[in-house]
């Protein structure tokens, strides 16, 4: 069953009077429970179709349905309502709110999903256990270091039951240990709770991790 | 936690936050402080006025203020008085005087004046005279020969108290009519013309000077509550005969109300003026809070949140800076208010120029519940309105165009 599908993408970046095509004709099946990595070279449209899977981006040409939503019939706020409940999203840096401790991150989007202060400070619990940071709750972003602070991404990109998580680059700011431990968490998670992860990488651990692996260039899909 | 997020948020540069925080402080400290300064002169001026023989109220014949002679009199007094004690609130004074223009003179010099007679006991309650007594007495009812002079007069006559002083008058027949008085007092009031204009004789002795037997020239009123003069004024001109003119203190001191209407504006000008000022700082710093956090909206706008819960999270925590500053600007026009309650501010080193304007020699600010609210009403709304801006342009990052942001 296929839970993200693309047929003939296209993106284009206009600046002034030149324009650069993003993305040209993309067409990508991905079922649930995938752990996909989408693979390719700076400028090659990776980060402009994660954005655009995200719903973070609108495309000019094509269509992009999510769990049966096509997004770019969506307005803006029904888009933000999508993102919010159906898309988990881990960045490669900047990821968490630096005001919040890691336990009000990962209640942040449960919070705006509306789920009661005593459910979601369980689930955050729970979901901060899972990625191995059991005691660090009251911790703000500053106190944890980056790999923890990814495991606090990962665990709140969980916490609002995504039908998919998105990672851009993840491991990128992290040693390469680091960024092992991660992936396998992710890949736990992938499996356990079934969730379809999606990443957009040049990182050779991440593609050797992943059980798909995408390759784009120069805005087309090359090869799997 | 959305408003924990708004309150560490306003938390992160506290050297910023402070700097809007005293912004806003000053911004209600000076709106709330300058009202209740334009306030306490308005009202001193109001008191100072009412009380330099005006009261609230004034009774006259038809035609007396055109021309206040003795011959403009009221000629059934007992009656007039009786109507009085049974319509006035309970609480309201009143006292009868007979008032008309002089010449008062000694050996030497000589002034024309303002002669009033008064009943000393009741005139105690409702004017400034017996409260104004820097040497000698206040008047004794009983003594016919007593008169109280203003310090001014005193000095341009060169007398002093124990002195003797003729006043000289046409009374009701038109004829000049003249006694000698002994000075027993001297009064020092708030307005240098004031002593150079009133010398008070017993209501008898002037009565008796005139001709007049029993009439009055007028009669002052002053009531319990200030804010009930139009609408008694108004019943007891539906009560008393026709040829009899009640005069509201607004319409015996016209400029004194122009005044105040012209303090009520200039209070509102100021508002504006501080207002504005506080509005640019506040505009800046959010534009500027917002766009140091550019990077975070498009992150928040990625996990989901929408554009008004944006606008919300902005606009709370500008409504946190505005209720800290409103309070803490409360906080210091009170204490300058109360500390000034007391001694007020003493601006007699300027005496001439505070003459000049009408002003009172100490000004004690009065502060009114209504100017509070109006203070932090328009701090707050417009306050949160002019948030508005940087809210909205929070909300109209797209998270592509924000993550991308360095």
């Amino acid at each position: 069953m296929c839970i993200v599908e693309c047929e003939n993408v296209r993106k284009i970046y206009r600046k002034g009077t030149q324009e650069v095509v993003a993305l040209d004709g993309v067409s990508l099946k991905i079922k649930k429970g995938e752990f996909l990595a989408l693979a390719g070279p700076s400028g090659s449209g990776k980060t402009t179709l994660f954005n655009v899977l995200g719903g973070l981006d609108r495309v000019d040409e094509g269509c992009v349905i999510l769990d049966g939503d096509e997004l770019n019939q969506l307005t803006d706020s029904r888009l933000a309502e999508l993102r919010l409940r159906k898309i988990g999203i881990i960045f490669q840096s900047f990821n968490l709110i630096p005001v919040l401790s890691a336990l009000e991150n990962v209640e942040f989007v449960m919070l705006l999903q509306g789920i009661p202060p005593a459910e979601r400070n369980r689930k955050a619990k729970e979901l901060l256990g899972d990625v191995g940071l059991g005691g660090l709750y009251a911790r703000r972003p500053a106190e944890l270091s980056g790999g923890q602070q990814q495991r606090v991404a990962v665990a709140r990109a969980l916490a609002g039951n995504p039908a998919i998580v998105l990672a851009d680059e993840p491991t990128a700011n992290l040693d390469s240990q680091t960024g092992a431990r991660l992936l396998a968490l992710m890949k736990e998670m992938n499996q356990t709770r079934k969730v379809t992860f999606i990443f957009s990488t040049h990182d050779r651990m991440v593609m050797e991790y992943a059980s798909r692996l995408v390759h784009i260039k120069d805005g087309r899909i090359r090869d799997e | 936690m959305l408003l924990q997020l708004a309150w560490r948020n306003i938390w992160r540069n506290p050297r910023r936050t402070i700097l809007i925080l005293a912004a806003v402080t000053i911004a209600v400290w000076s709106m709330v402080f300058s009202s209740a300064l334009m306030r306490g002169i308005a009202d001193q001026m109001v008191r100072n006025g009412i009380a330099t023989l005006t009261g609230h109220i004034q009774i006259h014949q038809q035609g007396f203020r055109d021309d206040p002679s003795a011959a403009m009199h009221m000629k059934n007094p007992t009656e007039l008085k009786q109507t009085l004690q049974d319509h006035l609130p309970p609480g309201a004074l009143f006292s009868a005087r007979v008032r008309t223009n002089a010449v008062a003179s000694n050996a030497r010099h000589s002034g024309g004046v303002t002669l009033v007679g008064i009943d000393p006991d009741r005139e105690k309650k409702l004017s400034f005279v017996s409260s104004s007594i820097i040497s000698g007495n206040y008047l004794d009812a009983e003594d016919p020969y007593g008169i109280i002079i203003g310090t001014s007069l005193m000095n341009s006559l060169k007398t002093r108290v124990g002195n003797k002083l003729v006043v000289m008058a046409q009374d009701t027949r038109q004829k000049m009519s003249s006694r000698a008085f002994r000075i027993t007092g001297e009064y020092r009031a708030e307005l240098e013309a004031t002593e150079k204009e009133f010398v008070f004789i017993t209501l008898p002795a002037a009565q008796n000077l005139l001709k007049m037997d029993e009439a009055l020239s007028e009669i002052c009123i002053v009531l319990p509550d200030r804010e009930k003069v139009r609408e008694t004024a108004a019943a007891l001109a539906r009560i008393l005969p026709k040829d009899h003119e009640i005069l509201a203190w607004q319409e015996m001191l016209p400029l004194v109300t122009a005044t105040l209407r012209l303090y009520e504006s200039i209070i509102y000008l100021w508002y504006l003026v501080a207002f504005t000022a506080m509005a640019f700082g506040l505009v800046n710093t959010f534009l500027m809070a917002v766009l140091e956090r550019i990077r975070e909206f498009g992150l928040l706008r990625a996990l989901g949140m929408k554009s008004r819960w944006i606008i919300q999270g902005v606009m709370t925590e500008s409504f946190f800076l505005l209720v800290i500053g409103i309070a803490l600007g409360n906080a210091l026009g009170a204490i300058s208010v109360i500390g000034l309650s007391h001694t007020g501010i003493d601006l007699s080193v300027f005496a001439g120029g505070t003459q000049y304007w009408g002003l009172p020699k100490i000004i004690y600010p009065v502060l009114l519940a209504s100017d509070a609210i109006l203070v932090n009403g328009i701090v707050l709304v417009l306050g949160l309105l002019v948030s508005g801006y940087p809210a909205l342009k929070a909300s109209h990052f797209t998270p592509v165009e924000a993550m991308a942001h360095t």
